[in-house]
């Protein structure tokens, strides 16, 4: 491809401004052909008659020529063993003729290197052209991907907006499809009471017609054996202004009344209310105060307010019920409390978090050790549970067990088994003594009817009474 | 546990003395008195017809019985059985008859909601009070029997007119912020009377004894409103049920919503016991064949107890139908224990569950899966204590101890469609599709 087609088929992308650049270039530049035939004419115009040989010195001459020819690497073009002066013409033209080869080389080599310096300077400015290009060409993608995230932005805009849409629509629908829903509701609820009164409505003329035709008209009227008395046992008054202005009395009584009720319900509320929070307050206070002392790092400004406020307070009590401002007073007093035991209980529960991760003082039972002791004491008390199990288990068995009549009759008093077998013991001892008395007795009687028969002789009374009631006595 | 034997009774008409002395039941045109105690018949009246409502009088001295059809209202009194009361309403017809609070007066509704006709026992005088609405719950005596509210509906708009129960005196007649009154309670006070709208809107009025609107409150707009509503025993709370699933509970110092309680399909809580109904089948030829003699002869032996489910929990929802009015969801049964301290409720896209919530922690206590829908459930007038059926043979009761499951032991089966606790606490009437039932109850308390 040409050069200038190569440009034209750059100028096709790049921008009109650098066209310009580069078309201007190519016409600046021009073609090296032309450059060198021109090239040609300055060396024939910059020839200049040489005074460089004159007769004087032309050995100095021929022996700098010779020496350049040489140097050049031609065979010399005299040489000082002929012996005359003359030029050895052969030679000379051989020189000149290897001289204008050289030069005619020279020249096509210096044509050669124009060529390549065109060449590499074309390519230079194509380079050029090139990066320029790029430049543009980047550019115009960072303005095309701006333009493409301005363009994606938007459209992301969109689908939101597209979306919400959907939504308000999703919604005014739902609302639609309520609100249809409800009028049909109401429709039916509607026309079915439209037809109840038609219903109604119809009874009511076929009635009316009925009454209309019918000759018989039956009255209403009350039959009642005898007049009761009234619940109450009253006698029924007429009605007059009197009664009227009566039961209007009554039925505000009535409402009065219940408002009555209501305030002193109120009231109590409100009293066992204000109590409980002058106790809440109370306490809070003294929890406060108690710690006080403990903290050194806290400070309490208006420690000074406080205990005022506990002397104002308690000598205002019952008057506090009842003013508006004393309730105002009471409500932010305990405010006041709540929020300092609420700080306090926080700074406790972070000293506490502190306390967790150091070692365990004395007063903290960190929570591991806590559960550790109740595993320890469930695993206590788990074994006593089974026991006490297994003996209620075995009770149950004992009693519960079939047993025939001789066990029965045995098992029904046998807690008392023991005492009643040691009383029958004692029983049997006790009768055995006895039956010996009664012998003993007999035995005496016996003998003390035989001595009073034997002394009956003897007159011995006082000892035979003596002897007698002795004897007798004894039952 | 004690169960008496079976009666008969037609109507569900079956009600025990004020006194709590005497039952009644109706089979028919019969009216059957007994002794509660030994359930002795006592008394027998016999009706011109087939009786539709029956009621006792406050002082457990008389008995209404009401025939709609006929348009007829017989009184019949326990002390002298020869003496007859007999009102008849001629062409105007009849709706709905009931007592007054002082036992002597009769109110009669007409057919069409044309008027209520007052009727008094001591001097057979008549009072007529016209346009009352036709609603859910129009007309409301105050527990002290000394008021009476009266919903009215005139040119298109709702009243509320309060009557003094002794003379029938008109004491206030105020027109309400509502479109379409549904019903009205006093609370159990006296002082304040809850007034609320038709499900299309939600809006609770309460007004003052005097007629002072007091507050309004409305949860929210558009969707189906309140369903049900109930006062707390000591008037503090009031719980509104809606057809959003939730209950509302409003403070009765500043008549704003204090918490609500949601119904969720899926519950998560770890605090509330969820006991589920497991039935067992036993074939009657089994090993235990001892215990079943005593109890019947039926093929299979249902036998039911509660096991305590793991959290999370899912009930079972059924989704009603979107095209029909009065659809089967939303809270429509609350039920306030005698000490204000638990609140029963069902939800009825979830009618096989009853859920108990406590008051003072307002939150959820106990979630009672059965295996079908729960037809009633009812608290003991005396304890914390709930009785609950669902149309089978069993009866199945909560307290905080803990939950059981009763079979009643009758032949044939006894499918207990309804139960009315006695004003002691200490017995159960159950009510079959024709039959009844007393259960007498232990006087410690049964554990799971």
């Amino acid at each position: 491809m040409s050069k200038t087609s190569y440009c034209a088929y750059l100028t096709g992308f790049i921008s009109p401004e650098v066209k310009d650049t580069c078309s201007s270039s190519v016409e600046c530049r021009s073609p090296p052909l032309i450059q060198f035939s021109q090239s040609s004419v300055p060396l024939h115009r910059n020839y200049i008659l040489s005074t460089f040989c004159t007769e004087h010195n032309v050995q100095e001459c021929l022996s700098h020529i010779n020496q350049e020819v040489s140097s050049l690497g031609l065979p010399p073009v005299w040489t000082e063993s002929s012996g005359s002066s003359e030029m050895n013409v052969m030679a000379v033209l051989n020189c000149m003729y290897d001289l204008i080869q050289l030069h005619h080389r020279g020249l096509r080599t210096l044509e050669n290197m124009e060529v390549e310096q065109l060449k590499s300077s074309s390519n230079v400015d194509h380079l050029h052209c090139l990066s320029l290009l790029k430049l543009i060409l980047n550019e115009q993608l960072e303005l095309s991907k701006r333009g493409n995230t301005g363009l994606l932005e938007r459209e992301r805009q969109l689908h939101l907006k597209v979306k919400s849409l959907q939504n308000c629509l999703k919604n005014e629908k739902d609302e639609v499809q309520k609100l249809q829903n409800i009028i049909a509701s109401r429709a039916s609820q509607y026309n079915h009471e439209m037809k109840r009164k038609e219903r109604e409505f119809t009874k009511l003329k076929e009635r009316l017609n009925q009454l209309l035709v019918d000759k018989k008209e039956k009255k209403q009227a009350i039959d009642v054996l005898n007049n009761i008395g009234r619940a109450d046992g009253k006698r029924s008054l007429w009605k007059t202004q009197k009664t009227e202005a009566k039961h209007e009395g009554e039925m505000y009584k009535t409402l009065l009344s219940d408002y009555d009720t209501r305030q002193r319900e109120m009231l109590l509320e409100n009293a066992e209310l204000k109590k409980v929070l002058q106790q809440i307050k109370k306490e809070m206070v003294s929890i406060l105060s108690l710690r006080k002392p403990i903290r050194k790092d806290d400070k309490h400004p208006d420690a000074g307010i406080q205990d005022e406020e506990q002397v104002f307070d308690s000598s205002k009590e019952s008057v506090g019920l009842f003013s508006v401002h004393a309730r105002e007073k009471l409500t932010n007093s305990i405010r006041l409390q709540w929020r300092r035991l609420k700080s306090h209980v926080e700074r406790l529960d972070s000293q506490g978090s502190l306390y967790m991760g150091e070692n365990k003082t004395d007063d903290a039972i960190s929570r591991e050790t806590h559960e550790e002791e109740m595993d320890r004491l469930k695993l206590e008390i788990q074994p006593c549970k089974d026991f006490i199990q297994t003996q209620q288990q075995l009770l149950q068995q004992q009693l519960s067990s079939p047993c025939d009549e001789e066990t029965t009759s045995l098992l029904s008093n046998c807690y008392m088994l023991q005492e009643r077998e040691r009383f029958r013991e004692e029983w049997k001892t006790l009768e055995k003594q006895r039956n010996l008395f009664e012998r003993e007795r007999r035995n005496c009687t016996e003998a003390a009817i035989s001595i009073n028969s034997r002394h009956a002789s003897h007159s011995l009374p006082c000892a035979r009474k003596k002897v007698c009631c002795l004897y007798l006595h004894k039952p | 546990m004690n169960f008496s034997e079976v009666f008969k009774q037609s109507n569900q008409l079956c009600k025990v003395s004020p006194d709590g002395k005497y039952l009644a039941t109706c089979v028919q045109y019969r009216l059957v008195v007994r002794d509660v105690s030994t359930l002795q018949i006592l008394q027998l009246y016999t009706c011109l017809d087939q009786i539709s409502h029956m009621d006792w009088s406050s002082d457990s001295l008389f008995i209404l019985c009401a025939m709609y059809k006929r348009g007829l209202v017989q009184v019949w009194s326990l002390e002298q059985p020869d003496w007859h009361c007999k009102i008849d309403e001629g062409s105007i017809g009849l709706v709905s008859s009931r007592w007054s609070p002082d036992g002597r007066h009769i109110l009669n509704t007409t057919e069409f909601h044309l008027r209520v006709t007052v009727w008094s026992l001591c001097t057979k005088a008549v009072s007529y009070i016209k346009y009352p609405k036709a609603c859910q719950k129009g007309i409301d005596f105050s527990r002290d029997g000394c008021y009476m509210a009266l919903a009215e509906r005139r040119d298109c708009k709702d009243y509320v007119s309060v009557f003094v129960c002794d003379d029938w005196h008109l004491l206030r007649h105020f027109e309400t912020e509502t479109q379409d009154l549904a019903g009205l309670e006093w609370s159990p006070n006296g002082c304040v009377l809850a007034v609320w709208d038709s499900c299309l809107e939600y809006k609770v009025l309460l007004y003052s004894l005097d007629g002072r609107l007091l507050s309004a409150y409305s949860a929210y707009e558009w969707s189906l409103g309140v369903k049900s509503v109930t006062w707390s025993p000591n008037s503090q709370f009031l719980a509104i049920g809606s057809y959003d699933e939730k209950v509302r509970i409003l403070n009765h110092i500043t008549w704003k919503k204090i918490t609500q309680f949601e119904h969720p399909s899926s519950i998560n809580n770890t605090k509330a016991v969820v006991y589920k109904e497991v039935e067992k089948r036993t074939a009657v030829g089994s090993d235990d064949l001892s215990l079943h003699i005593t109890i019947g002869t039926a093929l299979y032996n249902t036998r039911s107890k509660y096991e305590i489910c793991p959290s999370p929990v899912q009930i079972p929802v059924v989704k009603p139908d979107p095209d029909r009015a009065n659809p089967k969801i939303g809270v429509s049964s609350l039920a306030f224990s005698s000490d204000s301290r638990y609140l029963a409720t069902k939800n009825d896209n979830m009618a096989s569950v009853v859920w108990v919530w406590d008051m003072q922690k307002m939150s959820l206590v106990a979630v009672l899966e059965q295996t079908s829908a729960v037809r009633c459930f009812q608290w003991d007038p005396c304890r914390p204590r709930l009785a609950l059926c669902t149309g089978n043979t069993t009866l199945y009761l909560w307290s905080p101890a803990g939950c059981v499951s009763v079979q009643v032991p009758t032949e044939g089966g006894f499918q207990v469609q309804s139960l009315n606790w006695h004003r002691s606490g200490d017995s159960l009437m159950l009510l079959g599709k024709e039959q009844l039932c007393l259960c007498y109850m232990d006087t410690d308390q049964e554990d799971k």
